[in-house]
């Protein structure tokens, strides 16, 4: 059976890959203060799967990454749930959020805010919603 | 006094207990009490000495609405014949109805019904009366339709609902007008308050509504169309419900706000003209029946269009006329449906042809329809209560007088009337006797060999007929103890009627001769003159009226319906733009809403204008692309076109979204275009094209001149400066659109991703749980 010769997009999806996950987290964390953010992020990673899948193959990546993506959204509304409760403690509004400055063994002195972890649910949720909606949608014969 | 009211209510929820052992003993024994018991009490107050009671008990005082209780000589009248009746009725009922009827749904219907006529007639609260009123006509309908199996039945209460409902409606619209007129909820007080309600304005609506009520519960012309058909109810319920109480409902409503409008012209020219007219049609319809129900249907329609009459004329005389009627006519109609009944019940048909010559079968039951229908009649023997009553009518017909031309004109049409209607009756009433007592037998016609019926039966209607002959020998016994008492509620002054049975050889005297002398001829020469009806009913029915306007409702709301809702998404998303943009139009024409300046605009650059212009054209390109694909590679552009021009606009943020979102829906349009059939061409009328471009053309354009006013007119300064000076002071961050997204307005975001994580399940769910899949 005839089957295509891929090799040069699978040796380029393997660097670039690495370079698309690199940067969304990079739009994640650096959100608070540059363009970016967890949505565009979210967004992002899932393009680097997306693209892992098509040139792989679903049984491969399926292989590195087992993950259901569709627990990923509950783990993200549930990450961003939790920051808002996680106010109560300190007898504050919903969604409360704070932010100090710390230093770190390796990083230095790092701003530290608790909106980022706010932001790391929207990142978990857009990720699994966009991956869902994709495979889905692909899968569907 | 309450407790009358309540206790056949409550003890309406154990009928069908005690209809379980039916079998031993029938149910109407134990509920016989019940208005017995009711009867009793109230019989007390009767007296010389009565004066009005009233009890007060609360229900929603923050409203206004109290159960109050308001006994008088009128609801005194009221509440002895339902309850006295009731009893006879239910007595008749135990002997009418077998005990493999339903007789706890029979017995808790009528339960229900009798507290809420005496909650009708005690009530002093407008809103309480009212809740009592709508609960007659429920009861009443559940009664009509008891034989549900049977399909006039169920016509017969519908359309009784329907009639008596609409009626009861536009009382409650009266009564609202009134007690915001008044400030009060309270008859009486609203009677203490007439000259307000006379000066107001609303007045004739209030009239208007009030009257529509009684006229149609009272069956007045032309809503009397239910009555006859309400006959498919069992006989003890037309006894009950269709002679003696409920469609005196009407009479008593009339009654109990005369005080008010009494001195209202307009009150006089409306009730009396609608009460003759219905006893003259009443009376004439009454004698083309054959069936004998029917008859006594359309003698009840004359014989309370007589009573509203004397109550539209309001002397003294017709006011006691009008009291002393209802009551003499509760106790013949009464015994004549029980007659009926018994004649149905022995002999297995009620068709006037079929019967004749029953005397020589039933004595006892030809003896009291002889009582029944002459004084029915009207006719001059002295112990008969129904001459003394048509007498004192006679004689309140002579003595009106109207202010204006026309009340005037009514005033003195309005005897000739009262005798051709009384003519009438008379005939009816000897055809009803004659025709199913006396003549030729046909034994071969009827269903059953015809016997004499049971004592038990006969008791209800012998004990009716006793009245009728006792207040024919003594008159005077209940007139000044009783009557007397009703009259002055209605009249609001003292009445002292003195009622013999000689009274001269005056023009009423003369008006009952010539009543009984033509009735005897019309009655001999009946044959002859039967063909009139086919001229003057002929082929008018207000029936067919009534089924046409049913009919008619149904297909034009169907039509209606169906012109607009024809399940095309295409016709449905025009109709909400076009509305849209109409109303939208008008509000911001009428409003002075457009307002367009062009200064504080920024410059335009060249890079903004061709990226304008490349978007334009795709626009367009998209409308007219031929295949789906190319539409949707083309909306990219239109995509693409929106981040170029937000990162001409500084807003990084939503220039990397809008790109990598864009991407992603091209490429799920593509995944699913796959599946989709090939755009087909739309085979549309010019037309609709036309309306079609109108409205999206149109629709644009109001959305530009909106967009273009809102910013020409800024009425308060921005608060982004706030977010502008906070965002790293509060939020420790440098991105203020990141800030605002996750820390100042967090709580959007966490519901736009709840959304998003809804369309994702949402998208899975529809597509794994397709038809077939496991």
């Amino acid at each position: 059976m005839y089957k295509p010769n891929d090799l040069i997009l699978r040796t380029t999806t393997s660097v670039i890959a690495f370079i698309l996950l690199g940067f969304a987290v990079y739009l994640l964390l650096a959100g608070h203060n540059s363009p970016g953010g967890g949505f565009v992020g979210g967004l992002m990673t899932a393009s680097a799967i997306v693209l892992m899948y098509m040139s792989y193959g679903m049984e491969a990546v399926k292989k590195i990454l087992p993950i259901n993506f569709r627990t990923l959204i509950p783990i993200g509304l549930l990450i961003a749930v939790s920051t808002g409760i996680g106010s109560f403690v300190f007898n504050v509004p919903f969604l409360s959020h704070t932010f100090g400055h710390f230093t770190l063994p390796i990083l230095g002195e790092v701003e530290l805010a608790t909106a980022m972890l706010f932001d790391m649910g929207v990142y978990v949720t857009v990720l699994g919603v966009t991956m869902t909606i994709i495979l889905t949608i692909a899968n569907d014969r | 006094m309450i407790f009358t009211v309540i206790i056949p209510l409550i003890l309406a929820c154990f009928v069908p207990l005690l209809s379980k052992i039916k079998e031993k003993i029938h149910t109407g024994i134990f509920v016989f009490f019940i208005p017995f018991i009711i009867f009793l009490y109230f019989i007390q107050f009767i007296g010389s000495d009565f004066s009005p009671i009233a009890k007060t008990y609360k229900w929603i005082p923050s409203l206004g609405i109290n159960l109050n209780f308001y006994l008088d000589g009128l609801s005194l009248l009221f509440v002895l014949l339902i309850s006295g009746i009731g009893a006879l009725v239910v007595l008749y009922s135990i002997y009418y109805l077998d005990k493999t009827e339903r007789l706890g749904h029979f017995y808790v219907y009528l339960l229900m019904f009798m507290a809420a006529m005496l909650g009708v007639v005690l009530s002093d609260n407008v809103f309480v009366l009212y809740t009592f009123w709508e609960l007659t006509s429920i009861s009443s309908f559940l009664l009509i339709g008891y034989w549900h199996f049977n399909e006039r039945s169920r016509y017969g209460a519908l359309k009784s609902m329907l009639i008596t409902i609409f009626g009861g409606l536009s009382m409650f619209g009266g009564f609202v007008l009134l007690s915001v007129v008044t400030g009060t909820t309270s008859i009486q007080s609203m009677i203490e308050q007439k000259d307000v309600i006379l000066n107001s304005t609303y007045l004739p609506l209030i009239l208007g509504f009030i009257l529509l009520g009684a006229f149609t519960k009272s069956a007045q012309f032309p809503f009397h169309i239910w009555l006859p058909d309400a006959m498919e109810a069992p006989t003890p319920v037309s006894a009950y419900l269709h002679s003696a109480t409920m469609v005196k409902a009407g009479l008593f409503l009339v009654a109990r706000f005369s005080p008010i409008f009494s001195s209202y012209e307009w009150f006089f020219i409306i009730v009396s003209l609608a009460g003759i007219v219905t006893l003259c049609w009443g009376s004439y319809m009454a004698v083309r029946q054959t069936d004998l129900k029917a008859i006594l249907a359309f003698s009840t329609i004359s014989q309370l269009g007589m009573i509203m009459a004397m109550l539209g004329f309001g002397t003294k005389v017709a006011v006691f006329a009008a009291v002393f009627h209802i009551l003499n006519h509760a106790t013949f109609k009464g015994s004549l449906f029980m007659v009926a009944g018994i004649v149905d019940h022995e002999t297995g048909t009620r068709d006037i042809r079929k019967l004749g010559g029953l005397v020589t079968f039933m004595p006892i039951t030809a003896t009291l329809a002889l009582f029944g229908t002459f004084s029915m009649a009207g006719i001059p023997l002295p112990f008969l209560n129904g001459f003394y009553s048509k007498e004192l009518f006679f004689e309140s017909s002579l003595d009106l007088e109207g202010a204006t031309t026309f009340a005037s004109v009514l005033a003195q049409v309005i005897p000739y009337l009262a005798v051709f209607g009384s003519i009438f009756t008379f005939v009816y009433s000897i055809y009803l006797l004659f025709g199913t007592f006396a003549g030729k037998k046909h034994l071969d016609l009827l269903p059953k060999k015809p016997h004499e019926a049971p004592i038990g039966m006969l008791l209800s209607p012998f004990i009716l007929v006793l009245g009728v002959v006792l207040i024919g020998l003594f008159p005077n016994l209940v007139n000044g103890t009783f009557l007397a008492h009703a009259a002055e509620a209605i009249k609001g002054a003292e009445i002292d009627q003195h009622i013999a049975f000689w009274h001269g050889f005056n023009t009423p005297l003369k008006m009952t001769l010539i009543v009984v002398g033509l009735g005897f001829l019309l009655v001999l020469t009946r044959k002859k003159w039967a063909g009139a009806y086919r001229v003057l009913p002929g082929k008018l029915s207000l029936n067919k009226l009534y089924d046409y306007i049913l009919e008619k409702l149904d297909i034009v709301s169907q039509k209606v319906t169906q012109s607009y809702m024809t399940g095309s998404l295409r016709l449905y998303v025009a109709i909400i733009l076009g509305v849209t943009l109409v109303v939208t139009f008008i509000v911001m024409l009428v409003t002075d809403g457009f307002n367009i300046q062009f200064d504080n605009l920024a410059d335009v650059t060249i890079i903004e204008v061709s990226v304008v212009a490349i978007m334009i054209v795709a626009a367009l390109a998209t409308i007219l692309a031929k295949n789906n694909v190319s539409a949707i590679l083309i909306l990219g552009v239109v995509g693409y076109g929106v981040a170029i021009l937000f990162v001409l606009y500084r807003a990084p943020d939503l220039a990397l979204t809008q790109l990598v979102i864009e991407t992603v829906t091209v490429v799920l349009f593509l995944l699913c275009f796959r599946h989709m059939p090939k755009l087909r061409k739309r085979n549309e009328t010019s037309g609709t094209k036309i309306v079609n471009i109108v409205i999206s053309v149109g629709f644009g354009a109001l959305m530009t001149l909106i967009g273009i006013s809102a910013h020409s007119s800024k009425w308060f300064e921005s608060i982004s400066n706030y977010f502008i000076e906070t965002s790293l002071k509060l939020g420790g961050g440098h991105n203020i659109v990141n800030v605002i997204l996750v820390d100042m307005r967090g709580f959007d975001t966490l519901f736009e991703i709840t959304v998003l994580g809804i369309a994702a399940l949402a998208i899975f769910s529809l597509i794994k749980l397709k038809r077939g899949a496991k």
